[in-house]
């Protein structure tokens, strides 16, 4: 069991959308924080042009200050929300005219000054600028002050905060669906590739060549090596397998034929039977040598089937011919029913192994003086079937048994090794066929080999 | 008489009494149980036509109604705004102020014209222009100008005729006066050209339209210039005697104005009475002896209007009164 921990597709998800929606609140943040300077800016530019105006009719006159400011000077100040307007002229400090007690501001040198203060339970925006005056023999300043109300300037910075935040909620909308996309195509190649590895059959181990993306290529090529280096230490089992298989058989030949030998120079009886049990033990040893051996070549072949035009009946015929006189030494009568021509395009080797190995099985269950019948013929496909008139395979384990080295519940006392199914198995799925085990009624087992 | 009860107070007021009003009048019951408090500068009768119609709709409810000069109306409700729930005015820059200076409360969910209202305290009602009411007899051979520059030119020509006969404001006594006289300044030169013709003609200033009218009715006056034309338009039983001529040059037209005072004691009466008020198709509009009510339905641009903005306060400024007052009784006075 492989522990996931969070999931890639999760992971970016969340980055991306969180990051879209700090994003986007910066992004209304910043519009907003910019337009609200930019607003304020207006209106002190025109609160400015105002004390401009009413400062630049500043005249003296025989003494006595006169401003005699235009009407436009206030008639700029006219808002959509009808803001409300104050100000003040001051000389040397005290008011001239205009609103007392409106908030004053030292600007000490400056040409003008923009600040927000209260006044009459109202928040004013006020500009105050100055100027000096000079008559013949005497010297005066004039400050003046224009305030208004902030009424349209909060409507407009409302309106911008609402369309800026309708573009915020747009753009991260945008920027959720694009990041399920990015997400999603990030995703793709590793879907793929998982697609690709998981479809292979059980004995492809070669290296995934299919093209990935350059961050994934570090993890493919040592999936590839992994898969590399596994294929080899495969091989080399089977190889050993195979080298132990064939070394072991030729020397038990040998102890076989000179336990035989002694048998016929054995008289006490006790002793030939302990002879027959070592032929037997023997016997069962060189049987599971060969299909160790059937088993590395089945297995070697698969990977590099050698197909050929094939009579299957006369491949068939030949093997129930050579096994005749085994079973005649257990008076059990092979039977063949075939059509002259059943042609196929397989790896006749294999083809002879899987068969030999299933009569062979059918031969060993089968008690004496039964028939073991053989078919060869087509229907949908060509087929060969085996059954005999033993005991058939036990029902509750049927498919597990082509598993290797297993063996039925009921073949105890058998010598076998438990590849002769998986043998036939692993040819018959190489030619894309199959193997059908069945009962027969009234006993008996039946194995169908299709290709 | 459409109104109940009318009581005139002006002699009050002239025995030194603490009133400072000219007249007071009530209408409806004066027992009813709600009592709207109106300061206006319209005259008993031209109000009698809104004050009946109201009354007629709203039960129990008698309006107090106070008439005062304008300069008067705005100096009593900034002393005691508590007593008055709506001040209505032909002073529009003094109307403006008010609102401006937080003395008129806001009444939000109007559906008006922006043009015609400021900051929904302060509501224009009327559109009145200035007219130059002449006396008939006296211009029945040359025919009555009809221009300013018709007028200079008529009063330059026969000066003996009309020395003493030339009436007008008293832009230091009435409001409304000044308010004409600002405006026609900032129009044109001619006002002043005018002025000084007029100064000439030693003029004869007065602190109300009524006043002139019946002058210039009786013959003590020839040309009275900057008359309210709704006044004079009310006036049906002198018009044999008076023409009213709106100069073709220009016209200065004035709003009546409407506020609900902020501090009154009852504001949701007093927004009833605007909600009536300010809807204008109630009462009789045709009858030339009401007021000539505002024609909404025109857009802003066709109303040739004073307009509600902050410049009015330009020439209520202590420095710029000053110096227009100066240079206009330089003019007139001589």
């Amino acid at each position: 069991m492989i522990r996931s921990s969070a999931s890639l597709r999760r992971r970016l998800t969340v980055v991306l959308i969180g990051g879209a929606a700090v994003l986007a609140l910066v992004l209304y943040l910043g519009v907003r924080l910019y337009a609200t300077r930019i607003a304020q800016q207006g209106q002190d530019s025109i609160l400015r042009a105002s004390v401009t105006t009413i400062l630049d009719t500043a005249v003296m006159r025989d003494g006595t200050l006169e401003i005699d400011f235009p009407y436009a000077a206030l008639a700029m100040l006219t808002t959509a929300s009808d803001d409300r307007v104050f100000y003040a002229i001051l000389q040397d400090g005290a008011l001239v005219s205009g609103y007392d007690g409106l908030p004053q501001r030292d600007i000490a040198g400056a040409d003008a000054a923009s600040w927000s203060a209260a006044y009459q339970g109202a928040e004013l925006r006020l500009t105050t600028a100055a100027r000096r005056l000079y008559a013949a023999d005497s010297e005066t300043g004039i400050t003046v002050t224009v305030a208004q109300t902030q009424d349209a300037l909060s409507v407009t910075l409302s309106q911008i905060s609402r369309n800026v935040a309708l573009f915020g909620a747009g753009f991260f909308l945008l920027a959720t669906a694009l990041s399920f996309w990015a997400t999603a195509s990030t995703i793709g190649p590793l879907k793929r590739l998982t697609q690709s590895v998981t479809r292979r059959g059980p004995q492809d181990l070669s290296p995934v060549t299919k093209p990935v993306p350059a961050e994934m290529v570090p993890l493919v090529a040592s999936l590839n090596s992994l898969m590399g280096r596994l294929d080899q230490s495969l091989t080399r089992s089977e190889d050993f397998i195979a080298e132990a298989a064939h070394r072991v058989r030729t020397p038990l030949a040998t102890v076989r034929s000179h336990a035989e030998t002694t048998l016929q120079r054995v008289d006490k009886e006790e002793n030939r039977t302990a002879l027959r049990a070592m032929i037997r033990a023997i016997d069962e040893s060189s049987r599971a040598a060969g299909q160790l051996l059937d088993h590395a070549m089945t297995t070697f072949r698969a990977d590099h089937l050698d197909r050929q035009e094939v009579n299957l009946t006369e491949l068939v015929a030949d093997l129930v011919n050579r096994l005749e006189p085994v079973a005649e030494m257990k008076d059990i009568a092979l039977i063949l029913h075939a059509e002259t021509r059943v042609d196929v395009s397989a790896d006749p080797i294999l083809l002879q192994n899987a068969i030999r190995n299933l009569i062979d099985n059918a031969l060993k269950y089968s008690p004496a003086e039964s028939d073991i019948e053989v078919t060869v013929a087509r229907a949908d496909c060509a087929f060969v079937s085996i059954c005999d008139a033993g005991p058939g395979f036990p029902t509750d384990h049927m498919a597990g048994l082509v598993d290797r080295f297993a063996r039925g519940a009921n073949a105890k006392g058998i010598t076998g090794s438990g590849l002769g199914l998986t043998i036939a198995q692993d040819v018959a799925e190489a030619h894309n066929g199959a193997l059908k085990l069945s009962n027969r009624e009234g006993g008996g087992a039946c194995v169908i080999f299709s290709l | 008489m459409r109104y109940l009860l009318a009581l005139v107070f002006s002699v009050w007021a002239a025995l030194g009494a603490a009133q400072d009003w000219e007249a007071r009048a009530l209408f409806g019951d004066p027992d009813a149980p709600k009592v709207l408090r109106v300061i206006s500068s319209t005259d008993i009768d031209l109000f009698a036509a809104i004050a009946d119609s109201f009354i007629a709709r709203a039960d129990g409810v008698t309006i107090d109604y106070y008439v005062a000069g304008t300069a008067d109306l705005d100096r009593i409700l900034r002393k005691s705004p508590e007593k008055f729930d709506v001040a209505i005015s032909s002073a529009m820059d003094l109307q403006f102020k008010l609102a401006n200076d937080g003395y008129a409360r806001v009444l939000e969910g109007f559906d008006y014209p922006d043009w015609a209202e400021w900051r929904r305290s302060v509501f224009a009602f009327t559109s009145e222009p200035a007219a130059i009411v002449v006396n008939r007899a006296a211009f029945a051979g040359a025919g009555a100008p009809q221009s300013r520059q018709q007028l200079i030119r008529a009063l330059r020509s026969t000066p003996e005729l009309f020395r003493g006969k030339v009436g007008t404001y008293d832009v230091r006594q009435s409001a409304l006066g000044y308010l004409f006289a600002t405006q026609d300044a900032r129009t044109s030169e001619t006002f002043w050209r005018l002025a000084e013709v007029m100064g000439n003609l030693d003029a004869r200033l007065y602190c109300c339209s009524s006043d002139m009218i019946e002058d210039v009715a009786a013959g003590r006056l020839l040309v009275a210039y900057n008359v309210l034309g709704s006044y004079a338009e009310a006036r049906q039983d002198l018009s044999d005697q008076i023409q009213i001529i709106l100069p073709s040059d220009f016209q200065t037209i004035m709003m009546r104005t409407a506020l609900v005072s902020a501090a009154g004691p009852n504001p949701d009466l007093a927004r009833d009475f605007m909600e009536h008020l300010l809807a204008p198709h109630d009462f009789p509009q045709i009858d030339a002896s009401a007021l000539p009510l505002l024609d909404l339905s025109k857009p802003a641009l066709e109303q040739s209007t004073i307009q509600l903005e902050p410049a009015l306060l330009t020439y209520l400024d202590r420095l710029k009164a000053q110096r227009f007052l100066q240079e206009w009784a330089d003019a007139i006075i001589q």
